[in-house]
């Protein structure tokens, strides 16, 4: 063993760094790279791509230069995983973007309250009755799914504990998430057919249809949800002489509410779009239908912006745009009402 | 209320945990349970007011009475065992949806039993005393158990646990969670409930199964694998001096493994 200088055993803690605001530094270089990319002719997206690649080339080179390779990796990797949540978020912004500033134009009272009943050409009409129409199929469907659901997660994880039907249902509910949603369309038609008449439409149909697709997420959020409650709080009720239902329904059930009803409302807002089903089992209709349970058939929202669409006219366009904000709508408003009940009903700490 | 158990063995579907557990339990005592991890020490506690039961596939045979009843009788109810024979946890696991008030009442309130207010509050008063905590959470009774201390969790779960009037409290090893001076206040506690109460506590610390205990039970494994027996059943005095096993003493005394 040599003996070496003391001050060569010294670990090395500091070392040279970039300067402060770098990465502004070379991202205004990078902009201008892609500026001039744009006026060299390049187009629009290939500038872009050119001043994304020439900031994660450039950053972590100079990083590289100057500090050390750790720090040259770190700036490269998070520049990639910002690119990526980019890549993720624009088209998601652009979507909102779009809707909203064509949808905007052709929503009006008259739009919300009026029905399509004897429009021809551009007169006035609206989805007054698609809305209504979406209101109850999916009304139906949650009557149908929420108990349903429910209850199947809480056999499963309360009782079941992984016995052979337990394993059959969990399984089965995975087959129905993956089922397509027209073919839960064709089964509610077929069964209509079946129970009914041939060619029965109706918005009852629609709503089973929609609780084919909606059971599982149900059952598969609220699964997830009783998981969550430790089996340490099952005990304590136990030992203070709680029986298991009671235990279950004023104990597991309310600790786990919050994101039961998060789980409910998002798999709601998740059906609420669902175009094909309702296309098969609750059919067109251009005038005011109230009643699910009338053999006739329902206009729902998602339909609606697909006939007008296939309108093909101009006005047709400008109602399908505005049929998809508000839906939109719908949807987001569904998923802020999840958000508010998730926060009132989370546990609270006190701290 | 007296115990007795008499060769008690305990299996998990085809794995025999604990085998041929024979002893008696005096009323109004503190009993300690002593021995390594993995030798059946809780598991045996559990079995005395049938929390086992709650691990599918676990059941028991042989015999355990409680004040001359056995409680594996064909037609007893294991909810009505619980009520008599309360439970304390390893870790503190108040009701996170309740606040303290509810916490300590949560046996009469998840079992929906109607009662007056000014009741509930003797109820809630006297236990949260029973349980050294009132001077503590009086002032903010209505605040989440979620917002206590470790310590303070545990004694609002020993108050819960009281609240319901047991008449015997299994405790599963209640300050291994918590720091030295919260388990003196436990260990306090245990003196003072003991002239109410049956108590059996299962410990990893020997000092604290010295301290506290009237009698001391030692389990052990003969091998890895092997279920867990009882070694020896003795008075915690004679335990801790003069043991009739010469295993137990290897143990207490550290020459163990």
């Amino acid at each position: 063993m040599t003996n070496t200088e003391p001050s060569l055993n010294e670990p090395q803690l500091s070392h040279a760094t970039l300067p402060r605001g770098a990465q502004w530094l070379v991202g205004v270089a990078a902009v201008a790279l892609g500026g001039l990319a744009l006026v060299l002719g390049v187009g629009i997206v290939g500038a872009a791509v050119i001043a994304l690649l020439g900031f994660l080339i450039g950053y972590p080179l100079w990083a590289l230069l100057v500090e050390n390779r750790r720090s040259a990796t770190d700036k490269l990797v998070t520049g990639l995983v910002w690119t990526a949540f980019a890549v993720a978020v624009i088209p998601l912004i652009w979507l909102v973007y779009t809707v909203v500033s064509r949808g905007a134009a052709t929503l009006s009272p008259e739009f919300l309250t009026y029905s399509m009943r004897s429009v021809t050409g551009d007169e006035q009409g609206g989805l007054y009755h698609a809305l209504i129409g979406t209101l109850i199929v999916t009304g139906i469907a949650a009557v149908i799914s929420i108990p349903i659901g429910i209850m199947t997660a809480i056999y499963l994880i309360e009782y079941g504990k992984g016995n052979r039907l337990a394993k059959t249902i969990t399984f089965l509910v995975d087959v129905m998430t993956g089922i397509p949603s027209i073919v839960a369309g064709l089964f509610a038609f077929a069964l209509f057919t079946l129970l009914v008449g041939p060619g029965t439409r109706f918005g009852f149909g629609g709503g089973i249809a929609l609780s084919l697709l909606m059971i599982p997420t149900v059952v598969r959020s609220t699964e997830e949800m009783l998981k969550l409650v430790p089996d340490d709080l099952r005990e304590a009720a136990y030992a203070l002489g709680v029986p298991k239902w009671r235990t279950i329904t004023k104990m597991v059930l309310p600790t786990a509410i919050g994101g039961i009803v998060t789980g409910v409302v998002l798999s709601i807002s998740r059906v609420i779009g669902e175009t094909a089903p309702l296309l098969v089992a609750s059919g067109f209709n251009p005038n005011l239908n109230t009643s699910a349970f009338d053999d006739s058939p329902m206009m729902t929202v998602p339909v609606f912006i697909y006939t007008q669409l296939s309108e093909a006219t101009a006005k047709g366009v400008e109602y399908a745009w505005g049929g998809a904000l508000v839906l939109f709508i719908l949807v987001m408003v569904l998923n802020l009402i999840a958000r508010i009940v998730g926060t009132i009903f989370a546990p609270k700490t006190g701290r | 209320m007296s115990i007795q158990v008499k060769d008690a063995s305990i299996f998990y579907g085809d794995f025999k945990a604990v085998e041929d557990v024979s002893m008696s339990i005096k009323p109004k005592s503190v009993t300690a349970f002593i021995g390594p991890s993995g030798c059946g020490k809780s598991t045996f506690l559990r079995t005395l007011n049938r929390m086992h039961e709650v691990i599918p596939g676990a059941y028991v045979e042989g015999k355990i009475q409680i004040a001359g009843q056995d409680i594996y009788g064909p037609n007893v109810d294991p909810v009505a065992v619980r009520r008599k024979v309360g439970m304390v946890f390893q870790r503190p696991n108040p009701f996170p949806t309740m606040s303290i008030y509810d916490n300590v009442l949560a046996g009469n309130k998840l079992n929906s039993k109607r009662i007056k207010k000014s009741e509930a509050d003797s109820i809630v008063e006297g236990a949260l005393r029973g349980a050294n905590l009132w001077n503590e959470v009086k002032d903010r009774l209505g605040k989440p158990g979620m917002g206590l201390s470790g310590g303070q969790q545990q004694r609002l779960c020993i108050a819960r646990a009281i609240a319901v009037q047991p008449e015997v409290l299994l405790m599963d090893e209640p300050c291994s969670a918590l720091d030295p001076i919260s388990t003196a206040a436990i260990e306090d506690l245990i003196h003072e409930l003991k002239s109410d109460y049956t108590i059996v506590i299962v410990t990893h610390n020997m000092q604290q199964a010295a301290r506290v205990s009237d009698d001391t039970g030692f389990f052990n494994l003969k091998a890895a694998g092997q279920p867990g027996h009882l070694v020896e059943f003795n008075p915690t005095k004679q335990m801790f001096t003069k043991p009739d096993n010469p295993d137990t003493e290897a143990y207490i005394s550290g020459r163990f493994g």
